[in-house]
């Protein structure tokens, strides 16, 4: 019993984690008025009508709409940080080549570099290249690694295979991406799995590119759909609906985190991050 | 002087692995390098965007060291990290100390812990954030119940700045996750022998624990600080900067210069300074924490 004081001190902490998400759901049932008089989260009432209506947005387009935008954007997205991220972390990990320690210091200087400091001139780049207002800016700079975590997350793992898997490979007359192929690709499907789920996480969470690079409201990402929605309703207006999106919005997050989740965090804990 | 000679396989080239991270080296001089030196370039300009960048040399930054509107921002976003960054790391790794008290469920309670983090800034739960903060929202009401009076959230310039401190901290998952790793890395024998030897928890905690977490304790409070100064979605989406420009960060600044009055000079110059800024912390927490290992 030496350990109860803990549990009720976690169990608390779960409480303040889960508890605001539990009410934003039950407040996307309520009236404006029963959201502003009540701390329990169950709506009097439960009427999924609500939900067709956040569906269809405020805006011409509907929320599938959006999602599909997003996909669009996420879906190169991965296989691009997949692809570069692979490669390069195969490159640091197996190989030695001239100014090795320089290049490995730049990727851990990109990895701390403020987003703010190079979104700008980006910005005008992109603008002068006429690619403003399409999904280039948001998904071409992941074909060149430019995430410097998902390379470190896959240079430990890579580190972790045995080298003699490559030696055995290539005695028996394996090139080195066949050696990469066949032989350690299967060994990082983990890492793979945790890079998938964080690109899908980040874009799903992405605001600031998505604002400042995509301008109609055709091509807006669900978080700039989101936002619109609430700057043009409001303090009047049916709250139930706005809040309604927001739940919507957070589905495909809580559902890919669910669905990856012991992969996902047993890969940060174990060979991840946390150097 | 010699060569240097290059430890790869039979057969293999030096030049092969240069191919392989090849494409980080040119993702790295188009969309870090050259954007960081036309950052610098930029600031010197006087740019609206549209016509010619026309060069004014360091006035940009004169401009800035008598703009009230900068300094407060300064001010603001410094407060802000100073109040987020500590309280986020005590609390993160007093969490991963009571998970790792070999206690039963630890695997569900760290997956419920992370949750929030996975969220980060989607704007769905800054929305969120908005509902239960408004006068009569879920806090407000929280408070009355346990016998407090509810809190002008958004009436005060110290509250409104907590807003954003709460978000951020209820969203401590991950840096939680980093030291719980740590945590776990460390021998239970360690502590063993420090129980045998008359040790409490507390002086296990400053002399095994502590030490052994100064790694992590670092990336943490590096990775936290550069987002922290960096702050830009949630003062922009919850408090809209206000009240009187008490949450209005560097971070927003920069975005209003560039796109709202349309100052691409100005907003590149500030932008730098705040690189600059957070260049100088980072380097003085390495220098610092280089010193107390030796």
């Amino acid at each position: 019993m030496k350990k109860l004081p803990i549990y009720l001190i976690l169990s608390a902490g779960v409480i303040i984690m889960l508890y605001p998400l539990l009410w934003l759901v039950g407040a996307s049932f309520k009236t404006n008025e029963e959201i502003f008089s009540s701390v329990w989260f169950i709506p009097r009432s439960i009427d999924l009508q609500v939900y067709r209506n956040a569906w269809q947005t405020v805006t011409p387009y509907t929320m599938g709409h959006y999602f599909l935008n997003t996909f669009g954007i996420i879906i190169p997205r991965t296989v691009f940080a997949l692809i570069s991220s692979v490669v390069v972390a195969y490159g640091f990990a197996r190989f030695d080549f001239p100014f090795k320690r320089f290049f490995y210091a730049l990727l851990m200087i990109g990895m701390f570099m403020p987003s703010i400091v190079t979104i700008m001139p980006s910005y005008f780049m992109w603008s002068r290249l006429h690619l403003l207002d399409t999904y280039i800016p948001l998904t071409v700079p992941w074909l060149f690694a430019c995430e410097g975590m998902f390379v470190f997350i896959l240079i430990r793992f890579f580190r972790s295979i045995p080298v003699e898997m490559d030696e055995a490979a290539r005695i028996d007359g394996c090139g080195s991406i066949k050696a990469l192929v066949y032989i350690l690709l299967p060994c990082i499907q983990p890492a793979v799995v945790t890079i998938a789920v964080f690109t899908f996480l980040r874009t799903m969470n992405e605001f600031l590119q998505p604002l400042i690079m995509i301008q109609s409201v055709e091509n807006y990402p669900l978080s700039l759909a989101l936002r619109l929605s609430v700057d043009s309703t409001g303090q009047g207006y049916e709250q139930g609906k706005i809040i309604a999106m927001s739940v919507i919005g957070l589905i495909p997050s809580i559902a890919v985190f669910a669905l990856a989740q012991k992969k996902f965090i047993n890969s940060i804990t174990s060979g991840g991050i946390s150097g | 002087m010699k060569a240097r000679r290059y430890n790869n396989p039979v057969g293999v080239s030096r030049f092969t692995g240069l191919l392989l991270i090849s494409p980080f080296i040119v993702g790295f001089l188009l969309f870090t390098l050259y954007p960081f030196i036309c950052s610098f370039a930029l600031g010197l300009t006087d740019y609206d965007g549209i016509h010619a960048p026309e060069f004014i040399g360091a006035d940009n930054f004169r401009k800035m060291s008598a703009d009230d509107r900068f300094i407060k921002a300064v001010k603001v976003t410094l407060k802000y990290a100073l109040i987020l960054v500590p309280l986020k790391l005590v609390v993160s790794l007093m969490t991963a100390l009571l998970l790792n008290a070999e206690i039963k469920g630890m695997g569900v309670y760290r997956t419920i812990f992370y949750i929030p983090s996975i969220l980060g800034a989607n704007l769905s739960v800054v929305i969120m954030w908005q509902y239960l903060f408004t006068a009569n929202g879920l806090v407000d009401q929280f408070l009355e119940m346990i016998g407090l009076s509810p809190v002008s959230w958004y009436g005060s310039p110290n509250n409104a700045l907590f807003i954003l401190v709460l978000l951020r901290l209820w969203e401590f998952g991950s840096t939680m996750l980093i030291f719980l790793t740590a945590l776990r890395d460390i021998p239970t024998e360690q502590y063993e022998a420090a129980r045998v030897d008359g040790c409490g928890f507390w002086r296990g905690f400053l002399h095994i624990t502590l030490p052994q977490l100064r790694g992590v304790m670092f990336i943490n409070l590096v990775l936290q600080t550069i987002s922290a100064l960096q702050e830009f979605n949630a003062p922009y989406m919850i408090t809209g900067g206000g009240p009187l420009r008490s949450t209005y960060t560097v971070g927003m600044l920069i975005y209003d210069e560039m796109f709202t009055y349309h100052n691409a000079g100005y907003a590149n110059a500030v932008s730098w300074v705040l690189f600059v800024m957070i260049a100088v912390v980072v380097g003085v927490m390495h220098l610092v924490s280089r010193g107390e290992r030796k």
